[in-house]
């Protein structure tokens, strides 16, 4: 409590501003990549690097403010870091098992000569 | 409030309008649908760090509540439409 309120604040607005460029860097990224999976990798910036640094800097603020510790936004990039790998992986098995689904039809496509409808399809439903 | 304070806040505030408007537009033309979900994942981040800023700005506790909310229901969401979009069932 030494410190005085501009110091403070002045490393409350660094983290915040660099929060800022961090989530823009990442939204630019996610736009402009070519591929799915490209595209995974920047929002990582956002997520982990992005959220720290605000809720660093709500904490900081806040345990001025109030004088007394105050941790509680922290709890927010940590849930961050139980969810987003979760997403993140059944997103990544979609687009794979996606993938994987239309090359199986496309290479069936190619080499399967046209047929006609036979007693099995029409019993497979 | 400093000005540098309420600059920076200013500052961050657009930063993310910015970054909102080009994830919309990946989920306008997103080739694919999990281009899609990960786009709106994004945007329940976005919305989170907005509500945070917004809770440095105006002093108040409350607004941690509302983003760790938004969090969970972001997860909830997205892992739901992941699961959807891979097996057409959220639920097996």
């Amino acid at each position: 409590m030494s410190m005085p309120l501009v110091w403070i604040e002045l490393i409350v607005a660094g983290l915040l501003v660099v929060s800022g460029l961090l989530v823009l860097v990442a939204a630019i990224g996610f736009v402009r990549l070519q591929d799915f999976f490209l595209r995974m990798h920047p929002p990582a910036l956002a997520y982990t690097l992005g959220s720290w640094c605000v809720a660093i800097a709500a904490a900081l603020y806040f345990s001025y403010l109030e004088g007394r510790l105050a941790l509680h936004p922290l709890l927010i990039p940590v849930v961050l870091a139980i969810t987003v790998p979760v997403t993140t992986v059944l997103l990544a098995r979609v687009s794979l098992f996606r993938q994987r689904a239309a090359d199986a039809d496309r290479s069936v496509a190619t080499t399967v000569q046209p047929r006609t409808v036979t007693d099995a399809d029409r019993h497979s439903g | 409030m400093s000005t540098i304070l309420s600059g920076a806040i200013t500052f961050a505030l657009a930063c993310y309008a910015l970054a909102s408007i080009l994830v919309v537009s990946r989920l306008v033309r997103g080739p694919r649908a999990q281009d899609r979900v990960f786009a709106l994942d994004l945007l329940y981040l976005h919305a989170m760090l907005v509500v945070m800023v917004l809770g440095v700005r105006h002093r108040s506790d409350y607004y941690f509540e509302i983003a760790l909310l938004i969090a969970l229901f972001g997860f909830v969401s997205s892992a739901a439409m992941a699961k959807f979009i891979l097996r057409g069932e959220v639920i097996e």
